[in-house]
C-alpha cells in the first residue's frame, strides 16, 4: 500500500485522502461495533465472568461444560434444530406457492399482494401478542372455528407437544415476505421460454418443473439460507409468548443465551454460547453452499452456449 | 371484462370456447385468492373485533364476530390508562434520530466506495460486505459491558449511536446506486472547480432520492419494530419504545385482552401508513436486495 502511495501524483493523493475521510465513519464503526466486540466475545468465552468480578481465564472449560454437563444447552439446541427443520420447509413451500398465485396475470393483483404482504411488515411482538389471543385453548377463535367443523383443537402454546409447531405455524402467516422475493425471481424468468414450451406442447405442469423451478433455484437457495439463519435466531416469540415453556418445549437457543447473559449475568458462559451458535450457523451455510453446486442453476452456465 | 361472442354458425367448437374456459378459470382463481386473502385477514379482523369489546364480551361463547355496541373508548383507554402515547413518542424519536444518522453517514461512505480511488478500497469494501454476514447477537455482550462502563445503560445512546457509522446494508445499496450515475457529471463539475465534497452534496446527493427513500423506509420500519436491543439496554418503563412497552403489558397490567389488542393495533398503524405510502419502495427494495444480496 505504501508503494502505491509513493507512485501517486499529488492530485491522486488528494483524492485518496478524501476517500479515506469519506469512509472513515464506517471504518471507526467497524472497529468499535464489529471487530472489537467480536474479539472481546472470543476472549470472554474462555473466562468465567459474572460482571461483579473481573473475568478469570478458564481455558476451554465453558465449552467442555456446554457439551458434557449442560442439559439446558442440549435442550436449546434440540428445540432450535427441530424448529429449523420444521419451519424452513414450511416457509419455503408456502412462500413459493403464494408467489406462484400472485404471479398470475390478473387484474387487481396488487390488492392481493398487499393483503398477503401486510403480515410481514408487522413486528414480532405484535404478531406474538395477536397469536396468543387467537390460539387461546378455550376461548380462542381458531379453536372455536375448528370446533365448528367438529375438530377438538389442541392447547397450542400451552401443550409441550404443540408449542413448537404452533410457533412454526404462526410463522407461515408472515410468509408474504418471502413470497415477494420469489415473485421477483419469477418475474425475471424470460417469457419467451414459456412461449417456446407452449409451441412444443408442454403443459402447465411440465412448464413448472422444467422451466420455473430450475430457473428459480438461485432465489430458492438464497431464501433457504436466509430462512435458516432467521430460524436459528428466533427470540421474540419465545420471550413474549412462552418464556421457553411449557417444560422447556420452546427453549430457543437465543432465549437461553439471553437468560444466561442478561438475567443471570454469566457473561463468560453466554459468550461461549453466542460463538457456538455462530459456528453452527456458518457450518450449516457452508454445507448448503456446497450442495448448491448440485441443484442450483446459474444462468451464466448456459447463456452463451 | 370482455364478453365473448360465439357465432351460431360455428358448430365444430367444443362445449366451451377457449375464451370462456379462461373466463371460468379466472373466476375460480379470483374465488380461491379471495378465500385465501380472507383467511389471512381473520387474525387481524379478530384482533380488531376484540379491541372493540367490553371486558366481559371477550369471553362470551360462542364468540361474537362483530360486537353489539363497539367500545371505541377502549382506544382512548390505551392512551390514558396505558402509556401508549409515551411509547409511541419514544419510538418516533428513535426513528427520527436513526434516519438522520443514516442520512449523514451512508451517502458519505458510499460516495467514497463508489467514486474515489484509494489504496485498499476493494479489500475494505469486501470486509464491509462480510460484516453483513455476522449474526448480531455475538456482539451484544461486549457492547453491553462497554455501555455499562460508560454509564450509558438506560439511555438512548446504544440505540442511536450505530446509525451514525452507517449500516453496511445501506452503504452497499447506495454504493451500487451511485455507480450507476454517469461519471461525466462529476468530471464536468470538477472542471468548473468543484471539490470532492461539493460534488457529493450538490451533484450526487440530489440524484440519490431512490436509495435515500429505501434507507428512510427501512430505518423507520426496523427501528419501530426493534425489540431485542431496547430490551437489553433499557430498564425505565417510561423510556420504553413501542415494542418493549407492548411486550411488558402482559406482566404489568391485569389481563385485559380487549385493551391489549387495541394497543397492538395502534402500534401497527404507523407501519401500515408507511407501507401504503411507500409500498413500491418496500416491495421493490426487498426484491432487489433479495436478488443481489
Amino acid at each position: 500500500m505504501l508503494k502505491e502511495w509513493r507512485g501517486m501524483t499529488p492530485r491522486e493523493r488528494r483524492e485518496a485522502i478524501d476517500g479515506y475521510i469519506s469512509i472513515s465513519p464506517w471504518a471507526v464503526g467497524f472497529l468499535l461495533f464489529t471487530l472489537g466486540p467480536l474479539l472481546a466475545t472470543t476472549y470472554y468465552s474462555f473466562t468465567e465472568w459474572t460482571l461483579t468480578k473481573p473475568p478469570v481465564w478458564i481455558g476451554f472449560d465453558n465449552y467442555i461444560r456446554m457439551f458434557t454437563k449442560d442439559p439446558l444447552f442440549l435442550q436449546a439446541l434440540k428445540v432450535t434444530g427441530n424448529f429449523v427443520l420444521l419451519s424452513v420447509p414450511l416457509k419455503l413451500v408456502f412462500g413459493l406457492a403464494l408467489a406462484l398465485l400472485l404471479n398470475l396475470k390478473l387484474k387487481g393483483m396488487d390488492f392481493y399482494r398487499t393483503v398477503f404482504y401486510i403480515p410481514a411488515v408487522i413486528s414480532g411482538v405484535a404478531v406474538s401478542l395477536m397469536w396468543i389471543w387467537l390460539l387461546q385453548p378455550d376461548t380462542g377463535v381458531i379453536n372455536t372455528l375448528l370446533e365448528m367443523v367438529g375438530i377438538q383443537g389442541p392447547n397450542w402454546f400451552w401443550d409441550p407437544d404443540w408449542a413448537l409447531p404452533s410457533v412454526a405455524l404462526m410463522s407461515v402467516w408472515s410468509v408474504g415476505g418471502s413470497a415477494i422475493i420469489y415473485l421477483a425471481g419469477l418475474q425475471n424468468i424470460p417469457p419467451h421460454l414459456y412461449e417456446a414450451a407452449e409451441i412444443d406442447g408442454a403443459g402447465k405442469w411440465a412448464q413448472f418443473w422444467k422451466i420455473t423451478l430450475p430457473l428459480l433455484t438461485p432465489t430458492l437457495f438464497f431464501q433457504l439460507i436466509v430462512e435458516m439463519i432467521e430460524s436459528f435466531k428466533v427470540f421474540t416469540q419465545a420471550f413474549v409468548i412462552t418464556k421457553g415453556g411449557p417444560l422447556k418445549a420452546t427453549y430457543f437457543y437465543l432465549y437461553y443465551f439471553y437468560e444466561e447473559a442478561f438475567q443471570n449475568f454469566n457473561m463468560g458462559y453466554a459468550s461461549a454460547l453466542a460463538l457456538v451458535l455462530v459456528v453452527i450457523i456458518m457450518t450449516a451455510t457452508v454445507i448448503l453452499n456446497y450442495t448448491s453446486k448440485h441443484w442450483v442453476y446459474y444462468e451464466s452456465d448456459t447463456r452463451n452456449a | 371484462m370482455t364478453i365473448s361472442t360465439t357465432s351460431k354458425s360455428d358448430y365444430k367448437k367444443p362445449l366451451l370456447s377457449k375464451k370462456h374456459r379462461q373466463w371460468i378459470g379466472n373466476g375460480f382463481t379470483y374465488l380461491g385468492m379471495t378465500l385465501l386473502a380472507f383467511i389471512f385477514m381473520i387474525p387481524i379482523f379478530w384482533m380488531f373485533s376484540t379491541s372493540l369489546k367490553s371486558r366481559w364480551e371477550i369471553f362470551i361463547w360462542p364468540p361474537q364476530w362483530i360486537p353489539e355496541t363497539p367500545h371505541w373508548e377502549n382506544y382512548v383507554e390505551v392512551f390514558t390508562r396505558y402509556p401508549m402515547g409515551r411509547f409511541m413518542l419514544n419510538s418516533g424519536f428513535l426513528v427520527i434520530i436513526n434516519i438522520i444518522g443514516e442520512f449523514i453517514s451512508v451517502p458519505l461512505i458510499a460516495y467514497g466506495f463508489a467514486r474515489l480511488r484509494f489504496p485498499g478500497k476493494n479489500f475494505l469494501f469486501m470486509v464491509m460486505l462480510g460484516t453483513m454476514m455476522i449474526p448480531g447477537h455475538v456482539k451484544l455482550i461486549p457492547l453491553f459491558t462497554i455501555y455499562n462502563r460508560l454509564g450509558l445503560l438506560d439511555t438512548y445512546w446504544p440505540l442511536i449511536l450505530p446509525a451514525f457509522f452507517g449500516n453496511p446494508f445501506f452503504i452497499f445499496l447506495m454504493t451500487q446506486y451511485i455507480r450507476t450515475i454517469p461519471r461525466d457529471l462529476d468530471e464536468a463539475a470538477r472542471m468548473d472547480g468543484a471539490g470532492t465534497w461539493t460534488i457529493l452534496y450538490k451533484i450526487i446527493m440530489p440524484l440519490c432520492k431512490p436509495p435515500l427513500t429505501i434507507i428512510l423506509v427501512y430505518t423507520f420500519w426496523w427501528t419501530w419494530n426493534e425489540f431485542l436491543h431496547p430490551l437489553i439496554y433499557l430498564n425505565d418503563f417510561d423510556s420504553f419504545p413501542v415494542q418493549l412497552g407492548l411486550a411488558f403489558f402482559k406482566g404489568r397490567y391485569s389481563v385485559e385482552w380487549n385493551l391489549f389488542m387495541a394497543a397492538t393495533l395502534v402500534s401497527i398503524i404507523p407501519i401500515l401508513i408507511l407501507y401504503f405510502f411507500l409500498q413500491k419502495h418496500l416491495i421493490g427494495g426487498i426484491a432487489s436486495v433479495g436478488i443481489k444480496g
